[in-house]
């Protein structure tokens, strides 16, 4: 299946990339925001939880569009139809899909909980630590597309 | 899954590690370039530590499973023109990614040190002198480049 997918039509490769790109700044963003996050339940939560939400915001949310539409881009070239999809291409839609309704929940939750923690007098948010549990969670799902797009399982 | 299949998800694993170390790298040096008391760039650095861990699963992950794909498929030799421009680009991205890291590896010894001397937040010049260095900037402007294109000769494979 790989070698199959290595001898593509040269026009698939801009798309191609383009989905790559974003998926890789959407895992590293996702990386980004889950280590400030996850250091802000031990130390200065308010500090670190800030950090993770920008993360989230600048680097996470944008690639996850990248990711997203170089995904459809290269789907329209492969040409496949509803009923001849492999299970590799169903994983690939369920976490991206799922996993941008997780994403956008991880921002609301952890965003709310920074406005929490600026205003004063709390230690700590139990929304922003939803909202780190949410992105780790984004995260692992992200590890498997990985796995589900490279490794193309039947 | 064959072998084949596995072999390629630890390659990309592998390069999907080394490119999120370099988002948090590049976060956190934008978010802390205009920082100079120790105690704030500790914070900082205290986010960019694990990135260490996955710049080195990163980048000899990368080369080891990289190798092992070109020698275990058929369709691929070690010595085509697209895997040997990746190894030169590979050791572009190590080469100056080290070099550029090992300032900010000094700037972090550094506000250690100036905070366990209690001057944790008091400005420093020399720290913001580290953490501003523009060779260490350039340095890691090449790396990641280098990075940027080895993904797209991966993609496109020239000459294959």
């Amino acid at each position: 299946m790989s070698l199959v997918a290595s001898i593509r039509p040269d026009d698939w490769n801009f798309p191609l990339l383009v989905h790559v790109v974003g998926a890789a700044l959407l895992v590293g963003g996702l990386v980004t925001a889950v280590i400030a996050l996850l250091l802000g339940w031990n130390r200065e939560s308010a500090w670190y939880s800030r950090l993770g939400f920008r993360a989230l915001v600048f680097i996470a949310l944008p690639a996850w569009f990248v990711m997203r539409i170089g995904a459809e881009w290269i789907y329209s070239k492969e040409g496949f139809s509803g009923e001849d999809e492999p299970g590799w291409l169903g994983i690939g839609y369920l976490t991206a899909d799922l996993g941008g309704i997780l994403l956008l929940l991880s921002i609301i939750l952890t965003g709310l909980g920074v406005r929490q923690l600026g205003r004063g007098g709390r230690e700590t948010s139990v929304l922003a630590r939803i909202g780190s549990v949410i992105a780790v969670l984004v995260l692992l799902a992200y590890v498997v597309a990985v796995w589900a797009m490279s490794g193309k399982p039947d | 899954m064959e072998f084949y299949d596995w072999l390629l998800f630890l390659h990309v694993f592998s390069a999907f590690a080394l490119v999120s170390a370099l988002v948090v790298f590049w976060f956190v040096a934008v978010a802390a370039r205009s920082v100079n008391r120790p105690v704030e760039s500790l914070r900082y650095f205290r986010v960019a530590k694990p990135a260490n861990v996955l710049v080195v699963i990163g980048t000899m992950g990368t080369l080891v499973f990289g190798l092992w794909l070109a020698i275990d498929a058929d369709a691929y030799q070690v010595w085509d023109g697209w895997v040997l421009i990746a190894l030169a680009l590979w050791l572009v991205a190590a080469g100056t990614g080290q070099r550029g890291g090992q300032t900010y590896a000094k700037a972090a010894k550094l506000a250690a040190r100036l905070d366990g001397e209690g001057r944790g937040d008091q400005p420093s010049e020399e720290l913001r002198v580290r953490l501003q260095d523009r060779r260490a900037m350039w340095l890691n402007v090449i790396s990641s480049l280098a990075v940027v294109l080895i993904l797209i000769d991966m993609i496109y494979k020239p000459g294959a």
